[in-house]
């Protein structure tokens, strides 16, 4: 294909630049030609007439009015072959590991949705080994979910941890306005569980333009799904998608769009389920799974917000707990009914008390807190937050609901738990005899 | 001549413009891009948006208007079916691509089934648009076939075909108006999405509708041909609520538009509900369903059309005589992709950016529901839930605030009462409904009464502590719990408690009220408490048993011991 060079650049701003040139398509790669002769990769986003506004993968900081745009006559593509696993890129797609460049085929990337009616019913469970994940919020073959989080909670090794102590065939880690440590952070854990083999790397960190930080999970995804079309179980890490909607937000800026809530654009329940909806469980294929990470301070900002609406549930850590209230997986229901009996009971019946007694932490606060019920309520609560809510405690899900009836019965009497007669006969521990629990029982 | 996302603005070079017509957009590899003209600015410049990706699209793409409205087929073969936003179907288009590749246009009915044709008029009758010009089996019902609606006036029979097996595409039917043209008539007719169809007459809705949940069905029930809204934060059991609506309403015909939503809970409907019978029929649950899912990473644009096109086909199986059901989720991303297109068009925003017209539209949409008495007097109703998915869970906001305006029922989802396990989350105080119950209206104030005493006692808790309300107090506090706990609480996942009957509700409320009524004369907040404990015990075995099961007479007869046997000791006292 003919590729055009222009040179009449109007205007440059942080991350967009615009131009006129003609028979340009809309999405088209482009190429900034600097005076020196250095390359930089562009991106057309808009047109109108004559006018062309691209956004600037390596950002619009000393690019000229003398630098040339070359249209590259492609869309944008990225590399997809058996050999990029244990590698690290960029969020153009570029080899940052100091490896060499590899032939690989090309794939698109931002592809249409899969039809729905070659997605399967999600129904696999994936053992995690998290108590609050396994016996709680179950996680699911083909679930999108992301853990809402402060930053500075030690999401990423919650992130880590749930996918190399997982089935996955393939681990493709999209790093989104990583700080260089947490970059670190995650290629270690990768290297130490031996999982490197199996995993790629898109990595963008703060040094890197926010365009390119745009791009990586729609490179990390791209990959991901061929994975998954090709039979491979896929999971996507994908932190943190907050930074992501706000390059997006510094995008539509510069485009003078009109803001929606907090200066995001009115797009952003869009631009997000574009991709998380990338996962799912395919037809007589793999599967993709995607962890991400939504930092936050409060759930109603538009970016946890709007995630919550998209995504299937949500993990939510609070001063390093996996907490219950706040935490949701919409996929539990397809498998925990076929876990063990008492699975899904004991899990609404703790969770039923676990809010009777954060009601009493409220009262307590009023000193009103006097009778034998309420107080063993309270200490309901400590024992539950010290067993179950430790987000890097290991325990099979066999073990984890044994030590929910531990719990139950060191706290509660039979009638007080609200569970059927059936299940109480047939799981409620023995007085004084614990499973799993590691206390001498009250009285 | 410009492109910005699903925005495309062109230049016509000759012939006339109508706002709200389907044009073509044909790009570099020949592929024809769906798109409707939104905004006419001048005499050649109109505004489009697209229902398709827009890459690879340049300046210069040839444009194809085609001078009609975006409009749905309509006809046998419809329910069972699983189409996108712009009624393509989804099984159809997924034999051609797994993706959903743009420039796909399949045909909305399949035109190679063959339907049993039964005429119901002859040559020379006199017949008008929606006159019945006979009727073919669709998987329920006899599905009539109309002479289109869009014929006004009279017209003549010149033929009809004979009883036999035709496809929605044969003519089986020509008619002559007063001047003498003749029209072929088919099985099948278009009718533009955006256009409500006229009522014969319109009636109220009055009739409750019994969905199989208690808290609606008891306390805010919805009525056919009424609407209701759902609004809650994410998480607080919307999607639930909609399937268990889809399974348990009694609704002949159940569309669910899903719009802009997952596109698993689509999936979860349309390989669940073949599977699963209908106990009310004895067939597929499937047969009395239409899916319409343009979930949310299909084209933007194209959920607007998808929740018109739901409405127009439920308008269409109301015509027949039916009692329709929509379920539309989620009327909020519909209300986004208008303010997307709205912010490209650079309009001057309402609140939230949202456009000002946003509350105008929802309004005429609910307005589409209704109650219709039909040529031959009987009556049917076309329903209308929407869920409404406010940001921050926020109620103030535009679009739920618009919704509850135009609706008759407002179920208010609560995170307090998720995070709590309180299913289904509808907020037992402040929602609404001004339809009737399946309850007497002086039992629906007694519940009430109950539910708003509890509520005030709980927060006297907080503040004093147990000890410090009296036993009077606590036992009615107690009773409030109770109620809600074995009333109003339903586990949607379980076969039995998941879905109520009307009778069984009545056995229930009966028992309910029982245990309200009765007096408790135990002392002390220990002893009231563990009272309490063994009737909800008792009460929640029995919510699981089947009304067939040997055991349901024992248990219930247990459970009025257990109520009775405090009750008595405090005679003896």
């Amino acid at each position: 294909m003919l590729q055009k060079t222009y040179e009449n650049i109007d205007s440059i701003g942080r991350a967009i630049l615009s131009i006129k040139a003609k028979g340009v398509h809309n999405k088209e790669l482009a190429e900034v030609i600097y005076p020196n002769g250095q390359k930089a990769f562009a991106q057309v986003i808009a047109l109108d007439g004559e006018q062309v506004t691209l956004q600037l993968f390596g950002g619009g900081f000393g690019v000229s009015t003398d630098c040339k745009i070359r249209f590259l006559g492609k869309p944008l593509q990225v590399g997809f072959s058996d050999d990029m696993l244990g590698r690290v890129y960029s969020g153009v797609g570029q080899p940052i590991d100091g490896g060499p460049e590899l032939l690989a085929d090309m794939v698109r990337v931002a592809g249409p949705s899969i039809n729905p009616v070659k997605r399967l019913i999600p129904k696999d469970m994936i053992r995690t080994g998290v108590p609050m994940i396994d016996v709680f919020n179950t996680l699911v073959r083909s679930q999108k979910i992301p853990i809402f989080a402060k930053a500075g909670e030690p999401y990423n090794r919650l992130l880590a941890n749930i996918a190399t102590q997982t089935d996955a065939d393939v681990i493709i880690i999209g790093g989104v306005g990583l700080k260089y440590d947490e970059f670190h952070y995650f290629r270690q854990r990768i290297e130490e569980a031996g999982s490197k083999n199996r995993t790629i790397m898109f990595i963008h960190t703060h040094r890197d333009s926010i365009v390119e930080g745009l791009m990586v999970p729609d490179l990390a995804l791209a990959v991901a799904e061929k994975f998954a079309l090709q039979g491979k179980n896929v999971f996507v890490l994908l932190s943190d998608m907050t930074q992501w909607s706000d390059y997006l937000r510094q995008v539509a800026n510069a485009q003078d769009q009109i803001p929606a809530n907090q200066g995001y654009p009115g797009d952003l329940y869009s631009q997000l389920a574009s991709r998380y909806e990338k996962a799912a469980d395919i037809e007589s294929a793999g599967s993709l799974t995607i962890l991400g990470v939504t930092t936050m301070d409060d759930v109603t900002h538009p970016v946890p917000d709007n995630t919550g609406y998209i995504t299937e549930g949500q993990f939510f850590m609070k001063d390093g707990y996996l907490e219950l209230f706040g935490s949701l997986s919409r996929l539990k229901q397809q498998v925990n009914d076929r876990t063990r009996s008492d699975h899904r009971s004991i899990m609404n019946a703790m969770a039923r008390l676990l809010s009777e007694a954060e009601e009493r932490v409220k009262a307590q606060k009023f000193g009103s807190v006097k009778d034998d019920y309420s107080l063993r309520l309270l200490e309901y609560r400590k024992t539950f937050q010290r067993e179950l809510m430790d987000p890097f405690r290991y325990l099979e899900l066999e073990d984890a609901l044994d030590l929910c009836w531990d719990i139950l019965s060191m706290h509660f009497k039979k009638e007080e738990v609200g569970l059927s007669s059936k299940l109480i006969e047939a799981y409620w521990p023995e007085k004084g005899k614990f499973k799993i629990l590691k206390e001498i029982p009250h009285e | 001549m410009s492109v910005n996302e699903s925005l495309v603005g062109a230049q016509t070079t000759e012939g006339a413009v109508m706002n709200g017509e389907v044009a073509y957009i044909i790009v570099e590899d020949g592929k024809r891009l769906k798109a409707e003209v939104i905004d006419v600015k001048s005499s050649d410049v109109v505004y489009l948006q697209v229902f398709e990706d827009t890459s690879w699209m340049k300046v210069g793409d040839p444009v194809e208007f085609t001078g009609l409205p975006l409009a749905v087929k309509l006809g046998p073969g419809i329910l069972g079916s699983v189409t996108d936003g712009l009624q393509n179907p989804l099984y159809e288009l997924g034999k051609i691509e797994w993706f959903l590749e743009r420039g796909i246009e399949v045909d909305p009915l399949d035109n190679r089934t063959k339907w049993r044709f039964t005429p119901k008029v002859n040559k020379g009758d006199t017949v008008t648009g929606g006159s019945v010009l006979g009727t073919v089996p669709e998987k329920l019902f006899e599905h009539k076939i109309f002479v289109p609606f869009s014929l006004q006036g009279s017209y003549t029979i010149e033929t009809i075909a004979a009883e036999g097996e035709y496809t929605v595409d044969e003519p089986i039917a020509s008619v002559k108006d007063a001047t003498g043209n003749i029209t072929q008539l088919k099985m099948a007719f278009e009718w533009p999405v955006k256009q409500p169809m006229p009522f014969n007459e319109r009636s109220v809705p009055e009739q409750s509708m019994p969905t199989g949940i208690r808290i609606l069905d008891a306390l805010f029930p919805i009525a056919y041909g009424g609407t209701a809204c759902n609004p809650g934060p994410f998480g607080a059991g919307k999607t639930v609520l909609q399937h268990s609506l889809a399974r348990h309403s009694q609704a002949d015909v159940v569309i669910i538009a899903a719009c802009g939503e997952r596109a698993g809970e689509a999936v979860e409907v349309f390989k669940d509900f073949p599977e699963l019978i209908d106990p009310r029929t004895g067939k597929s649950l499937m047969d009395r369903t239409y899916i319409v899912g343009n979930t949310s990473s299909m084209p933007v644009a194209a959920r607007e059309a998808s929740v018109y096109m739901a409405t127009t086909v439920g308008e269409y199986y109301r015509k027949q005589g039916l009692n329709v059901l929509i379920l539309a989720d989620s009327t909020s991303r519909w209300a986004q992709a208008l303010r997307e297109t709205s912010g490209r068009k650079e309009e001057i925003p309402g609140p939230e950016a949202f456009p000002m017209y946003i509350s105008t539209l929802i309004s005429a949409f609910y307005d589409r529901a209704g109650v219709e008495i039909l040529q031959d007097g009987t009556t049917s109703s076309l329903s209308i839930i929407g869920t409404v998915s406010p940001a921050g869970g926020n109620f103030d906001e535009p679009v739920t605030q618009a919704t509850l305006l135009s609706t008759g029922s407002f179920w208010g989802l609560s995170r307090a009462l998720s995070d709590a396990r309180k299913y289904p989350a509808i907020d037992r105080i402040d929602s609404n409904s001004k339809y009737p119950s399946l309850l007497e209206q002086e039992e629906v104030t007694y519940l009430m009464e109950l539910l708003r005493d509890g509520k005030t006692i709980a927060s006297n808790i907080i503040l004093m502590g147990e000890k410090g309300i009296t036993d009077a107090s606590y036992i009615r506090y107690q009773k409030a719990e109770l109620l809600d706990a074995v009333f109003l609480q339903q586990n949607s996942f379980h076969e039995v408690d998941g879905v109520t009957t009307p009778d069984r509700l009545r056995l229930m409320f009966d028992m309910v009220k029982e245990i309200i009524d009765t007096p408790v004369n135990v002392e002390g907040k220990e002893e009231i408490r563990s009272h309490f404990n063994f009737i909800r015990q008792a009460f929640l075995d029995w919510n699981y048993m089947r009304l067939d099961e040997e055991e349901f007479e024992k248990q219930k007869t247990k459970l009025l011991n257990l109520v009775k046997k405090r009750g008595h000791v405090a005679e003896n006292v």
